[in-house]
């Protein structure tokens, strides 16, 4: 896959990035190192080989449906940019 | 408009809440209704260097569904992060599953309207986190973010695009509800969102073997605007491919006030949740023996349960099929007909009186403002001759406006017993007799039908606290 201007431009705007113009070749150029050695990785044949969901060789604990936490959101939300009534508010999102 | 010619193609995506007692990743409590973000956490808040861990009963709850449904268990499932960038998901990912979810495959048998049976397949179900609610009103150009939902379990059940009509996929989510419900999976609560249906529709020629561009409308909350929804995106296709024109695929919003659905995100192939494994998460493996023990503890199904009343209360089994149509619904008649020891009363009211003002109201039964204890009460005061089903009725009404609380109390207070001493309703009767000289003539001389309009008037003259059949007999022999 070839890493061009478009390509970075549309991850960025998916990971809600701004670049500056500047950057832009930065970006192509070391998104371009790491999909070169995705390509060389995947010329390593892995048939017969199970997909592999986390490197450590552990299963998950699961804990009993209890509930534990109680009532903090003062304390939490002293540290928003601002609330109103105990909701965050937000700059104005509709679809 | 007609829709011959077409054959209507339809998948649903249901997102049901489990309803368990904390979150699917946190210790916050998932009560409904609670003072905003009272019950979001350090977790549920997305923030920095918090670890979930994952609740025990969403796996049993979901596996229930999935034994309930025929379908396999996966015994290792994996959770996935599905990242996008909303205010009310504050951590910028969902937590999913997206290639090993804990139920795959699968199917019910739902009975259309009429009578037919058909089955629909189920693709997977898989847990996710639900997200926040954003409130876009009172707040001038800003919108208040209330986190108690967000990390709140679902399961998201997804059938294959078997149904070929509205009251297919109608049937198939009722069905759905019926089950989650029966198995104590969901409280099932529409009106709180509880279960919500996304419905994928296209249409394409009769014969076509193609299927068509779809659009999925989201976040449907109740039977009817589902089965709205549906015939409107039917009718909008086949109007649009007709025109000569093309069906966009995109995501819709149904529109309750104006009965239309609209566009709400176009182009939906440019959405790129670059789904990866969540790497705060290992997969999770179960024993077999948890499995097992699931399958053996399952509770009855509705199938079993409308059986039973058929065969226990012996009611008819268009009746049992009504009373066993959710189990909120089954449990309330059982307290019903144990209070009033009347079974077949105790479904009369609740399908006549009941369920016509629920529906007419549009009220959930979980919140019916009459409780199965107020009917049994009151059908047990029918059943032992205490009052007429004319008064019942009247006391039913004072019950649905919380004009009365207890049944027997009420009663007393307001004098409503039923006479059954005759010496009392003995003058009401010869006072009609003496004031309705052309009636009492009319039936001496064998036109008995006039005997219905004086016996109408004592029981006016008492205010229907008259036996009927007592008065029938008391006016037969004075007349007779």
């Amino acid at each position: 896959m070839k890493v061009d201007e478009a390509v970075v431009n549309t991850v960025a705007n998916l990971a809600k990035l701004k670049l500056e113009a500047g950057d832009i070749d930065t970006t192509i150029e070391q998104m371009s190192r790491i999909l070169a050695l995705m390509e060389q990785m995947q010329a390593v044949d892995t048939s017969g080989v199970e997909p592999l969901a986390h490197p450590l060789d552990a299963v998950q604990r699961l804990r009993e449906d209890v509930v534990t936490e109680s009532d903090q959101h003062e304390k939490y939300q002293a540290v928003a940019p601002e609330t109103d009534s105990s909701l965050y508010l937000v700059p104005k999102v509709v679809e | 408009m007609t829709r011959q010619g077409w054959e209507v193609v339809i998948g649903l995506e249901i997102h049901t809440q489990l309803n368990t007692a904390s979150k699917l990743f946190s210790g916050s409590s998932a009560q409904f209704g609670s003072a905003p973000n009272s019950q979001a956490s350090l977790v549920d808040l997305g923030f920095p260097g918090v670890l979930p861990v994952v609740n025990i009963a969403v796996f049993r709850k979901a596996i229930s569904f999935g034994l309930a449904i025929g379908a396999t268990i996966n015994r290792t499932s994996v959770f996935d992060r599905k990242n996008y960038f909303y205010p009310d998901l504050p951590k910028g990912y969902q937590i999913t599953q997206l290639d090993q979810p804990i139920v795959v495959g699968g199917e019910v048998t739902v009975t259309l309207s009429d009578d037919s049976t058909k089955t629909i397949r189920v693709t997977r179900a898989h847990l996710e986190e639900d997200a926040g609610k954003s409130l876009h009103e009172n707040y001038q150009g800003q919108s208040g973010i209330d986190l108690n939902r967000a990390g709140t379990p679902l399961i998201e059940i997804v059938s294959e695009p078997d149904m070929r009509s509205t009251d297919e996929a109608v049937a198939y989510a009722r069905k759905i509800h019926q089950l989650v419900t029966f198995l104590d999976v969901s409280d099932g609560d529409m009106s709180q969102g509880s279960f919500r249906c996304d419905a994928n529709v296209s249409v394409r020629p009769i014969g076509e073997t193609e299927l068509g561009t779809r659009t999925e409308t989201k976040n449907i909350n109740s039977f009817r605007f589902l089965e709205r929804a549906i015939d409107f995106e039917i009718d909008r296709q086949i109007e649009v491919l007709e025109n000569g024109g093309r069906v966009v695929q995109e995501t819709r919003l149904y529109d309750p006030d104006r009965d239309e659905t609209r566009t709400m995100r176009s182009k939906e192939t440019s959405m790129d949740y670059r789904y990866f494994p969540e790497p705060d998460l290992l997969p999770v493996v179960l024993e077999q023996a948890f499995i097992d023990d699931i399958a053996v503890s399952l509770p009855e199904l509705p199938e079993a349960r409308k059986t039973r009343f058929v065969t226990d209360y012996q009611l008819p089994e268009a009746d049992a099929q009504i009373l066993t149509g959710s189990r909120a619904l089954a449990d309330y008649f059982e307290a019903v007909a144990r209070i009033s020891g009347d079974a077949r009363l105790a479904s009369n009211w609740i399908r006549v009186e009941l369920l016509g003002r629920l529906n007419r109201d549009e009220i959930e039964l979980t919140h019916s403002p009459v409780t199965a204890e107020q009917l049994g009460q009151l059908t047990a005061r029918i059943q032992d001759g205490t009052i007429s089903g004319k008064i019942a009725k009247d006391i039913f009404d004072a019950l649905w406006l919380k004009r009365a609380d207890d049944v027997d109390h009420y009663i007393e207070e307001n004098g409503l017993r039923q006479m059954t001493d005759s010496s009392s309703i003995e003058p009401i009767v010869d006072q009609v007799i003496n004031d309705n000289p052309a009636q009492v003539e009319q039936y001496r001389a064998g036109k008995t039908r006039v005997l219905g309009f004086l016996v109408g008037q004592v029981m006016k003259a008492s205010g229907g606290k008259a036996n009927p059949r007592q008065v029938n007999e008391l006016f037969r022999s004075r007349l007779g």
